[in-house]
């Protein structure tokens, strides 16, 4: 019998160190049944990469609060991708100006959420993400 | 190309599906632990286990850096957390205390929930360190959930178990409880630094004294007396403490070589293959139940054992002659 269960990665590149957010997602996550790997604040693109490779999630979660958006996420895309990890999902959690969800999304960004997201909102989503 | 084959040539990404399948039980896992086992048998499995809080994933930190940089020894790391027992979900929070290992590709770290399982392990983590002992990893630690007295699954699985304790965590009492402290094959004493740190290793020495007795020479009336102990196995192997403060690296040399020590007293006393044999032999004898009762459960009309189950749950008969029912079979 197969147990396949959602496995996410949330983390928090760049330098800003409000995990408030990160915490209640990963938290709201678990609730939903998922298995979240945390991996704390301050990490590089590299550590989330290779971090996602190692732990073989099917979703990533970001959480950005610092503005630095349009530099960390098409960095961390472009590994996921080098590693062969094209099918895993990237949701982006935090400040994002409107003008720039366009773009996002264009990159590959699979759902961005700003300050009063639900959680019911982000679980249903990642659940469809990973709909085989 | 297979997954088990590109595992055998090193790609990580084969290796991180794979452990996915296996962790999963899915119908590819299973074959490729077969065709992965011929491969299996070279690594060092070390056991890292304690009450939660007293540093296990910073010491795992540590000791993994210490690996890398003394013996440039290829490091796995099997992360275990527990899943919540009414949603299934968890949060596996180790590789916090682990970034210092990010960069470095003889690192490969790998967290897993418990999935229902009670003993400080995930049911899987064997399977799980199959694979990465196939793949070429020659120190693979497990850390498992944070244990109380009884999580001691880790010992029948790992070479060396280390216990890890912290100053302030309890008294001779929690000390002389059977349980944990007895799977030590090295004690470790964290946070070092804190004050109370004394009274730990001296609880510590003297339940390893009381499990293990060494002579003691004391006076008694101006005359020198010598206590005599019992015979001990001239292979008896005596926990080491180590202390260690695993935020700052200090102790990993001294842990090291602990390590080292008991590996080579496995060696030497044989206990490494005893306990090689008992690992594979309770392996196999929890797949031969599976399959026994598998087969045999495809025998039963479901109806039938509907039925039973029936009286069983009003009272009319007790499980045991249910049991009995079953397995002599009352045709009907």
């Amino acid at each position: 019998m197969t147990d396949k269960k959602i496995r996410v990665l949330v983390a928090k590149p760049g330098l800003d160190g409000h995990d408030r957010g990160a915490k209640v997602v990963a938290r709201a996550l678990r609730d939903a049944g998922m298995e979240v790997i945390y991996t704390g604040l301050r990490q590089t693109p590299e550590m989330i990469a290779e971090a996602a490779l190692q732990e073989d999630v099917d979703v990533v979660g970001l959480s950005i609060l610092s503005g630095a958006h349009m530099a960390l996420a098409p960095r961390i895309l472009e590994l996921l991708k080098k590693n062969g990890q094209d099918q895993v999902k990237v949701f982006i959690g935090g400040i994002i100006p409107d003008e720039d969800m366009p773009r996002l999304k264009e990159m590959g960004i699979t759902g961005i959420y700003g300050p009063g997201a639900s959680t019911d909102e982000i679980i249903r989503d990642v659940r469809e993400a990973v709909q085989p | 190309m297979s997954l088990t084959q590109s595992l055998l040539e090193g790609n990580r990404l084969a290796l991180a599906r794979l452990l996915t399948q296996v962790e999963n039980d899915a119908p590819g896992g299973r074959e490729s632990l077969m065709e992965l086992f011929p491969h299996t048998g070279r690594a060092h499995l070390i056991g890292v286990t304690g009450a939660p809080g007293t540093g296990k994933s910073s010491l795992v930190n540590q000791l993994a850096l210490a690996y890398r940089r003394n013996a440039d020894k290829k490091v796995a790391i099997v992360a275990v957390d527990p899943s919540s027992p009414f949603t299934g979900g968890a949060v596996l929070g180790d590789r916090v205390r682990m970034r210092d290992l990010s960069g470095d590709e003889g690192v490969f770290i790998r967290s897993m929930a418990t999935r229902g399982s009670l003993g400080g392990i995930a049911q899987k983590t064997a399977s799980v360190v199959q694979v990465f002992d196939a793949a070429g990893y020659e120190i693979i630690i497990i850390e498992t959930v944070g244990a109380g007295q009884s999580e001691v699954d880790v010992a029948r699985l790992a070479h060396t178990t280390i216990v890890v304790e912290a100053p302030g965590m309890g008294d001779e009492i929690q000390a002389i409880k059977a349980g944990i402290l007895e799977i030590a094959d090295v004690l470790v004493i964290n946070k070092a630094d804190r004050p109370g740190v004394e009274n730990t290793e001296r609880a510590l020495r003297s339940t390893l004294e009381l499990a293990h007795p060494t002579k003691r020479v004391f006076r008694h009336h101006g005359k020198t007396m010598e206590l005599s102990t019992p015979d001990t196995a001239p292979n008896l192997w005596i926990p080491s403490i180590v202390k260690t403060v695993a935020t700052e690296g200090k102790g990993m040399d001294e842990l090291i070589e602990a390590i080292a020590k008991h590996a080579a007293h496995l060696h030497q006393s044989g206990d490494r293959l005893a306990r090689d044999r008992a690992r594979l032999e309770s392996e196999l004898e929890a797949l031969l139940q599976t399959a026994l009762i598998d087969r045999f459960m495809e025998t039963i009309p479901q109806q039938n054992y509907e039925e039973i189950l029936r009286n069983v749950v009003n009272r009319n008969i007790s499980p045991y002659e249910a049991v009995k029912l079953l397995v002599n079979g009352n045709p009907k």
